[in-house]
């Protein structure tokens, strides 16, 4: 249960109903698949299937002769946007990479790969259609293994991709894309100092975010050249400006309608649909919503990084890192452009190591593009030095609870890769943790054991912009453009409610258009709450300010002398509170705009420790979670219940990841499980009750000291459970997951002598 | 194309009728031809629940039944839950608990739930947790819709008993 966090503010810390709530317990929410204008046609996107694959000739005739088809097309279709490269605010993407993952032109890279796609009356008749294209393809060799990926005689995916490595480039091309390297101070000493050393290799699967709602749009390309796209999408202008790009189409001409979103988990940002149903739609000359089949979302978007980690960590007797080395090899999938460097930047962030080297390697293969995944990179990084650390904590007799105090990234901890830490809540997780309830009751029963591990993610600001219209009532009408995955429309209300000395219900908030407010990143990098919250504050500051200077007339002083305590206004021997300066300037003059946008730079800094208990079946190993808790700092708790929901399912979500989810590949390079039952996520009959334990320690960068919360508790889960199984049956894993066959397997040889 | 058969049902308790052809799942019937958009495609073959709806007062999948076998049987959905303006009970325990973030699987746990509670509204946790095993939930980890099903399930018992 959530401790009794100090009442210092009215509004925040408080549990309202979320203003979206009503329309989501009731179906009447609108997401993409349920936008049906009446002229609407169905799309279906015929793919490739092979792993890898070089596509000679498409003829798509005997799908434009069937009846009731409305538009084909190809690769094509689509301008040729070669080397051109868009920022994307969390980084830029190369749009040929994008265009051609959207539709393959030469070559299809996996298997899944868009070649064709077809709009009709209705999806039956389109799909019937898309499976009449005839492709010719050339299969080539393909490669689903990271580390098989990398040798110089593997299949290569692209003739034009270099190993770029501190400002230099490769010779020769390769599937290895990126190299990456940081280090501080000697290692080499670092680890002579050590009287401890431990060093392990692991291995991971690939997975997939797995949201419920499958990737929907409907696309409407009017005759004057104007598009309007509603999409499931993590960030609309994010949206807009891919999808303007791959169509060469200016900014001004399209229009993203964010709807309600069934999930994203940072899968939901690059875009696979948009230009597709908007060229069909041009061609066909009505609106064409695509909505993907679930295979095709394993098969064809996300996942996150398979990746095989090794590190390397130093200790003295009495429990100081003196050293730590880590090596990572992270799949990016068809294209560059992966999850490796917050890998590489996550691997060692939760510790002081005053020696560290990280090396690192991005690489294509025969898989989706890689997407961002909670964390993106973190988790698996975690997995191989948590598991380490607490492998040196068993090597030096304590607890890992004790090795983590020891060596605990604090302000004025300098990162490997550079940053030097300002204030950070990792000691307070720490001692929360220390002090739990959970940690201090014993654990009994044969093959039980508990595992603690920490995990941390930095959680970004970029652009934010928001507007509040003030009622004649004082009531406020705020207007943002933050895709509300899980109850921000309320978040960013109470703090706005919160400035203003209001209630959260007085401020109605609306996520609207692209049109229809000013650039707004997506909703990702644990970033919404801090930074659309923080132009919710300031958009209530600006309405304060303008309020002051007219109050200043009414009442007959200067605007300086104005106080503003706790949402009211006084001077003068006048005193009003919002609401009632609000109505009184409504009559008085004209009505009332706030507005705010902030682009913060710094990162929010978010650290976690969880507990676990578990009991492995040693006949089949199955592993049962008895009991689990989540301690996180979230700077401030705007709305306890729903960091405590952002704590609870992102822990669910690692516990899949440590003991089920994996993509199956067959020799073939065959994903051959891409369907929810085969493709194994936790169940509410999985697991238990997730207790949560919310520290606060303030984010200085922040009005209420708000951070980012959405993505840490991802990172923990696999390394806290593998540290558990090996508490209580003492089996170090060493591959994700650790699934029943594996683990049965790890059992197995360990009574076998290894 | 296929040819299209008249079915008479009863949803959320009108009289309706609509015509579809063999093809076509529940799922797709209530949302494309009915308009009742409320239950969700997930997944399209009964993996994930998010298309729950209640056929004689029995929790299904939507996408696996076929428009053609509702003939003559009455259908609740999502829409059809809450009853003369008011929330049900249910409704009321996910928003006060906050049991829901992107909120696309809410209308099937809810349907499903409320199957499971009007049998038995003193389900245990195990209980609930095995009848809600058939629905999936990826943001919430599932503690606050457990929970919110718990206490729904008390305040039906206690309205049942007043």
């Amino acid at each position: 249960m959530t401790q009794e966090i100090k009442q210092e503010y009215r509004v925040l810390g408080t549990r309202p109903i979320r203003h979206d709530g009503a329309d989501k317990v009731t179906g009447k929410a609108i997401y993409t698949a349920d936008v049906k204008p009446q002229s609407m046609a169905s799309g279906f996107i015929l793919r490739n299937p092979h792993a890898h694959a070089r596509i000679k000739s498409i003829d798509t005739s005997a799908a434009e002769a069937m009846e009731g088809v409305l538009s084909v097309m190809t690769a094509a279709d689509l301008p040729d946007v070669t080397d051109k490269v868009a920022d994307l605010g969390e980084g830029t993407v190369n749009l040929s990479y994008l265009s051609h993952n959207i539709l393959a032109r030469d070559k299809a890279l996996y298997r899944g790969h868009a070649v064709a796609a077809v709009a009709a009356i209705n999806v039956h008749i389109a799909e019937e259609a898309a499976n009449a294209i005839k492709v010719e393809y050339e299969p080539l060799e393909s490669v689903t293994w990271v580390m098989d990926a990398m040798k110089d005689d593997a299949p290569l995916l692209h003739d034009d991709v270099f190993t770029k490595s501190g400002g230099e480039q490769s010779e020769q091309p390769s599937n290895v894309s990126v190299h990456l390297n940081f280090q501080q101070g000697d290692v080499q000493k670092g680890f002579e100092e050590a009287d401890v050393v431990v060093e392990r290799e692991f291995k991971m699967a690939t997975v997939h975010q797995g949201y419920i709602e499958p990737h929907a749009v409907l696309a409407d390309w009017n005759q004057d050249g104007r598009i309007k796209v509603w999409a499931s999408t993590q960030g609309a202008f994010t949206c807009r400006q891919q999808t303007a790009e791959v169509l060469q189409v200016p900014l001004s001409h399209v229009t993203v309608v964010p709807c309600e979103i069934g999930g994203g988990f940072g899968g939901k940002i690059a875009i696979y649909l948009e230009p597709v149903a908007a060229v069909l739609s041009r061609k066909a000359g009505r609106p064409v919503q695509i909505v993907m089949r679930r295979n095709d979302v394993f098969e064809a978007t996300g996942p996150t990084p398979g990746a095989f980690i090794r590190v390397k960590l130093g200790a003295t007797k009495d429990g100081k890192l003196t050293a730590g080395e880590a090596w990572l090899a992270y799949e990016s999938g068809a294209y560059p452009g992966g999850m490796l460097g917050p890998g590489c930047m996550c691997v060692f962030s939760c510790y002081d190591i005053p020696n560290a080297l990280v090396d690192g390697y991005e690489v294509c293969l025969n898989k989706p593009h890689i997407k961002a995944y909670r964390a993106p990179g973190a988790t698996q990084a975690a997995f191989a030095c948590e598991s380490v650390i607490d492998e040196l904590a068993n090597e030096l007799g304590i607890s890992i609870l004790e090795l983590q105090q020891k060596n605990a990234a604090k302000e004025g901890t300098r990162r490997v890769d550079g940053p030097v830490y300002p204030r950070v809540g990792f000691v307070e997780c720490l001692e929360a943790a220390a002090s739990s309830d959970h940690w201090n009751t014993p654990l009994e029963g044969e093959n039980r054991g508990r595992g603690l591990a920490s995990g941390f993610w930095f959680g970004c600001g970029l652009k934010s912009s928001v507007v509040a219209s003030v009622n004649s009532d004082g009531t406020v009408n705020l207007t943002e453009g933050s895709t509300d995955i899980g109850g921000t429309r309320t978040s960013i209300a109470m703090q706005m409610a919160e400035v203003l000395g209001l209630e959260s219900d007085d401020i109605n908030p609306r996520v609207v258009d692209t049109d229809n407010i000013g650039y707004t990143d997506v909703t990702g990098g644990s970033r919404t709450t801090f930074a659309t919250g923080m132009a919710a504050y300031e958009a209530g500051r600006d309405l304060q300010r303008q309020m002051t200077v007219r109050a200043a007339d009414l009442w007959e002083c200067k605007p300086e002398d104005i106080q503003i305590t706790a949402g009211v206004f006084s001077a003068n021997g006048n005193q009003a509170n919002f609401k009632e300066l609000a109505t009184e300037l409504f009559k008085a003059g004209e009505p009332l705009v706030g507005r705010a946008t902030v682009a913060p730079e710094c990162s929010t800094n978010g650290f976690g420790t969880h507990i676990v208990d578990v009991e492995v079946d040693t006949d089949t190993g199955k592993v049962t979670i008895l009991r689990y808790t989540v301690i996180q700092d979230a700077g401030k708790a705007v709305h306890p219940s729903y960091v405590e929901g952002q704590l609870q399912g992102g822990a669910v979500q690692g516990i899949g990841w440590a003991l089920n989810e994996e993509y199956f590949f067959d020799g073939c390079g065959e994903m051959r499980n891409a369907s929810f039952l085969d493709y194994r996520m936790p169940t509410a009959y999985d697991l238990p009750m997730i207790d949560t334990i919310i520290v606060e320690a303030a984010n200085p960068d922040h009005p209420y000291g708000v951070r980012g919360v959405g993505e840490t508790p991802i990172v923990p889960p696999p390394a806290a459970i593998a540290n558990a199984i090996h508490s209580a049956i003492g089996v170090r894993m060493e591959e994700l997951p650790m699934s029943p066959p594996r683990l049965w397997k790890a059992i197995q040889q360990n009574q076998n002598g290894g | 194309m296929g040819t299209k058969q008249l079915v008479s049902t009863t949803i959320n308790g009108e009289p309706r009728q609509f015509i579809c052809e063999a093809r076509q799942s529940l799922l797709e019937v209530l949302r494309d031809e009915v308009g009742l958009t409320g239950c969700k495609e997930g997944c399209n073959n009964g993996n994930c629940g998010a298309c729950s709806v209640l056929l004689d007062g029995q929790p299904v999948n939507s996408c696996l039944v076929f428009g053609l076998e509702v003939d003559g049987k009455e259908i609740t959905t999502i829409e059809g839950i809450a009853q003369g303006g008011e929330f049900h009970a249910l409704q009321q325990c996910f928003l006060e608990g906050a049991a829901l973030q992107c909120g696309i699987c809410t209308p099937g746990f809810i349907v499903t739930a409320k199957a499971l509670l009007d049998e038995n509204p003193g389900a245990s946790e195990e209980e609930i947790r095995f009848q809600l095993a058939g629905n999936l939930c990826r943001c919430t980890g599932y503690d606050k819709i457990i929970r919110a099903v718990m206490k729904a399930g008390e305040q039906m018992a206690e309205t049942a008993a007043s």
